[in-house]
């Protein structure tokens, strides 16, 4: 059953390449599949996804094409600070990952960010953050120098 | 589904109905003079928040939803509550007092959360980042936006 959520989490996460993970028969492992999962181990599953990338955003849409303009937010401020290289979930895909990622985070809106993780908060959270240079010190504290900084630096 | 007992409160207005007979008879489409949601969260976050600003916005016309829907909310609350607290809890904070209206009716929270002293030194309204139509054909939305007309 992991390794079926281990799958299905591979397959929606987007970036640079999207993964189809098949089975020896050919079958496509597809998050309908996620249907057959329970609760809990999407609660596990979760607890993985959070723990496997620095950043991690579960959002609608993808970084390439949001759908949503608070989701969209997110993704301008991460680009903003040169952090393209993260996880992202659409949970306009899968209705349970929608539901379980806000009862994981007790958070009952989308866009949800995680650094390292843990729960950073959303969009105005991360706005905020960005606007008084508190992103660009947990950004340092991931091992990631954020590219406002670099800019700064220059101009100096 | 959605559990009765966390619809939405919609108020019983009597003194409505004795002048205009039909006046309970609205048609979804428009807007809710009464504004029941909206409502709802300004006394929640005042009666737990006991905020000295309170500012309760319905920005559900900016989004993919029918007019006069309760649906997407902006919330600026400035409260000495929130003193050293960081942004995170401060948002808890608020998602705890409208967890009602969160679970049944609204599907967006935009949320500033001040202290006195930071409010004094910025008083200013955050802008919500314009829609990008995820609402349209959104089930979840359509569930929500029918709890809300219930």
């Amino acid at each position: 059953m992991n390794s079926l959520i281990r799958n299905t989490a591979r397959c929606l996460r987007s970036g640079a390449a999207v993964y189809i993970p098949r089975q020896a028969d050919g079958r496509v492992w597809t998050s309908s599949a996620r249907f057959l999962c329970a609760a809990a181990d999407i609660q596990k599953a979760l607890g993985d996804i959070v723990q496997k990338d620095k950043v991690v955003v579960f959002m609608k849409g993808t970084p390439a094409q949001p759908m949503c303009g608070f989701s969209n937010a997110v993704v301008q401020i991460l680009r903003m600070h040169g952090v393209d290289d993260y996880a992202s979930y659409n949970v306009l895909e899968d209705s349970e990952l929608r539901e379980g990622v806000k009862a994981f985070s007790n958070w009952p809106t989308i866009p949800q960010v995680y650094f390292s993780g843990e729960f950073v908060g959303g969009c105005d959270i991360l706005l905020q953050m960005h606007q008084n240079g508190d992103m660009v010190e947990e950004l340092k504290k991931l091992g990631i120098s954020s590219s406002l900084l670099e800019a700064e630096k220059e101009s100096k | 589904m959605l559990p009765s007992v966390l619809r939405c409160v919609r108020p019983v207005s009597t003194s409505l109905s004795l002048s205009r007979p039909l006046a309970h008879f609205r048609p979804h489409m428009d807007p809710d003079p009464s504004r029941p949601v909206e409502r709802s969260i300004r006394t929640k976050l005042t009666d737990q928040l006991t905020p000295d600003h309170l500012e309760v916005h319905n920005e559900s016309h900016m989004h993919a939803v029918p007019p006069g829907s309760e649906s997407h909310f902006r919330v600026l609350v400035v409260s000495s509550q929130f003193e050293g607290l960081p942004l995170i809890k401060r948002h808890r904070l608020v998602n705890e007092a409208l967890k009602e209206e969160l679970s049944s009716c609204v599907h967006a929270l935009a949320i500033q959360a001040k202290t006195p002293e930071q409010w004094g030194s910025n008083p200013s309204l955050a802008k919500s980042p314009p829609c990008l139509g995820g609402s349209r054909g959104d089930h979840t939305v359509e569930e929500k936006l029918k709890a809300g007309r219930e």
